[in-house]
């Protein structure tokens, strides 16, 4: 099996966010990045257990520029056989995923894996991209695959419940929580991974059409009113007459 | 020109989604000084009532065998579409099958996209709209340049609006692809409201201490029409279903009224709920983080306070 994985770098989810040009610009200084959780934990862990049990590789893909590379090795730490790192700085989701189909189309993947979302811009468009400019079917929000010959059966979240599809490879699928269970690089894997190699590709000249003009932050709440636990008929009154959604 | 909306139906029936998206796109097309045309795929009955929520004309690809999803189907359906009508945005719900379709519509229609919206668009010279980003953390204003514009709009960020009327229901004749995902089953949780359309919450974490305790919190949900929700360790130990985990790294939403009952709020939880209209906190621990992203806070123990407010909503609702 071929299988390849797009990772993407976020801020921790810890980290404090400020912007800096005039609130146009993300203020990346004294950030600490992380692998995009769903890409690490369900998409690449998945994909490293259909190669465990059937055999085959898996490829790592990053559209970014060089500073990205700690964030790759983490992958290749976890287990990725190699990397590809289009070299480049992305404005916008349509921006990578022609990047990533554009490398993707020669190479007959079998299966290609992103995250359902990423956890800065939280736009979960870049799977559905990649499998539209691929003409490859696309399931988001997985939480089970299993895979027999060329045939996945996949589990995917939707509101309120699940639903159960059938596809035949090639396609692109969306990890969700479920699909596999986090793994931690160990000491011979982060050994390994520094012998494991980053193949750096030139981008392919398109333009962005969407781009981020201004950033603000949520407006500041008011304080917290405090209600006597022993009237909790003052807080129904209150959520009825004052902030009127009941 | 025009605005495209696709509105959604599952089983045959349209839900409060397509109409949130046909408002939505009804807005949009006032904004932009044109018309809002609805496309429905499958054979949902009424597809005429979208008129009321802004629809000036409504096309419909009745055939039942398209009431499953595809995202492949779908999105040559409603590309078609789009061309047809000289669509200049093409508006949906950042729902399961939105999240499906906006990043294919994107490539397909080689247009910029922006994709979870909760505000309206604004036209001055430029089209630019806002979202979330950073998991609620900041606000993004997002200028898209191309002739066509693709945008879903996140659950309950704005009210359905009736004020039309019916309108003739016109069938599309597109060229559809083979499908290549079968749907076997769908399980959904029976009688309960789905989480991300919820506009009533009540949430509740660690300091529930057990699954066991969980029927003062079901008791409440049930009484207000709200749906459940937990924090990632319930969720994780398996005290209450995955699909309940919001947050972070679970479900987002954004609800009229959120319920944080025995929850801390730590940061990846808040990143998740942190765009509530309301939000109602009960933390015995007066320290707990929530009680700073909270508009009303109660500091007392959960398993007194809960029965006592559902006693509360009980005479209210009698009264
Ligand atoms: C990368 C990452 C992603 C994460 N994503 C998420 C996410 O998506 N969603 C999420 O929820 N968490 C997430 N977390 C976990 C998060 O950091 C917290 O650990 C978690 O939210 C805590 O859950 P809790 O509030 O239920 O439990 P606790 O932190 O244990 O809090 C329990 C609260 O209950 C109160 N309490 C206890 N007993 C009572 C009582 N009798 N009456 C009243 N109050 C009581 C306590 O005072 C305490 O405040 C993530 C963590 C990481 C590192």
């Amino acid at each position: 099996m071929k299988l390849l994985v797009c990772v993407s770098k976020t801020p921790d989810t810890t980290a404090k966010i400020s912007f800096s040009e005039n609130n146009t610009q993300f203020n990346e200084a004294g950030v600490q990045f992380i692998m995009n959780p769903y890409d690490e934990w369900y998409a690449l862990v998945r994909a490293l257990e259909l190669k465990e049990a059937q055999g085959g590789t898996v490829t790592l893909i990053n559209v970014g520029p060089a500073t990205n590379d700690v964030t790759i090795r983490k992958g290749l730490a976890i287990g990725a056989d190699d990397a590809v790192r289009i070299d480049c700085d992305p404005k916008s989701s349509l921006y990578v995923a022609q990047q990533i189909a554009n490398y993707a189309k020669d190479n007959a993947y079998d299966v290609i894996f992103c995250g359902k979302e990423t956890i800065d811009y939280n736009g979960s468009e870049v799977g559905g991209m990649v499998a539209e400019l691929l003409d490859m079917p696309f399931i988001s929000y997985a939480s089970d695959m299993q895979l027999d010959g060329n045939n996945a059966t996949i589990q995917r979240d939707i509101e309120g419940g699940k639903e159960v599809v059938e596809v035949a490879t090639p396609f692109v699928i969306s990890a969700a929580k479920g699909l596999a269970e986090q793994r931690i690089a160990s000491m011979k894997g982060i050994m390994m991974s520094r012998k494991k190699p980053i193949n750096v590709v030139a981008p392919l000249e398109v333009a962005d059409l969407s781009t981020v003009v201004h950033y603000d932050m949520p407006p500041a709440k008011a304080e917290c009113k405090m209600i006597d636990p022993e009237n909790m008929e003052e807080l129904v009154r209150l959520l009825h007459e004052e902030a009127k959604i009941i | 020109m025009s605005v495209l909306v696709f509105a959604e139906s599952q089983n045959g029936q349209f839900k409060k989604a397509a109409f949130e998206a046909v408002t939505y796109a009804n807005k949009t097309a006032q904004v932009l000084g044109t018309d809002c045309i609805a496309i429905c795929i499958g054979d949902a009955a009424d597809a005429g009532q979208l008129g009321k929520y802004g629809a000036s004309k409504v096309l419909q690809v009745n055939d039942a065998s398209l009431n499953d999803f595809d995202s492949q189907i779908y999105t040559s359906i409603i590309a078609q579409a789009a061309q047809a009508n000289n669509a200049s945005v093409v508006v949906m719900m950042h729902s399961s099958c939105g999240k499906s379709l906006v990043g294919r519509l994107s490539a397909r229609l080689n247009a910029g996209s922006a994709p979870g919206v909760n505000q309206l668009p604004t036209n001055d010279g430029s089209f630019k709209v806002k979202k979330n980003v950073f998991s609620g953390k900041a606000i993004a204003e997002i200028e898209i340049s191309s002739d066509i514009k693709v945008v879903s709009v996140m659950g309950n960020s704005l009210q359905p609006e009736a004020t039309g009327s019916d309108v003739a229901v016109e069938a599309f004749s597109a060229d559809v692809p083979a499908r290549r995902v079968s749907v076997k089953e769908v399980n959904k949780v029976q009688g309960s409201v789905p989480l991300p359309e919820a506009e009533l919450v009540v949430s509740a974490g660690r300091g529930m201490k057990g699954p066991e305790n969980w029927g003062i919190i079901e008791e409440l949900a049930e009484l207000l029409g709200a749906a459940t929700a937990c924090s990632r360790p319930v969720a994780d130990t398996h005290w209450r279903p995955h699909h309940e985990h919001v947050g972070q790294t679970g479900v987002a939403i954004r609800p009229n009224l959120y319920f944080a009952i025995g929850i801390s709020g730590a940061i990846q939880h808040l990143a998740g709920v942190n765009s509530s209209k309301v939000i109602v906190v009960i933390n015995k621990d007066p320290e707990a983080p929530f009680f700073k992203a909270a508009d009303y806070g109660v500091c007392a123990d959960l398993f007194d306070v809960v029965p006592k407010l559902t006693e509360a909503f009980k005479k209210f609702k009698n009264a």
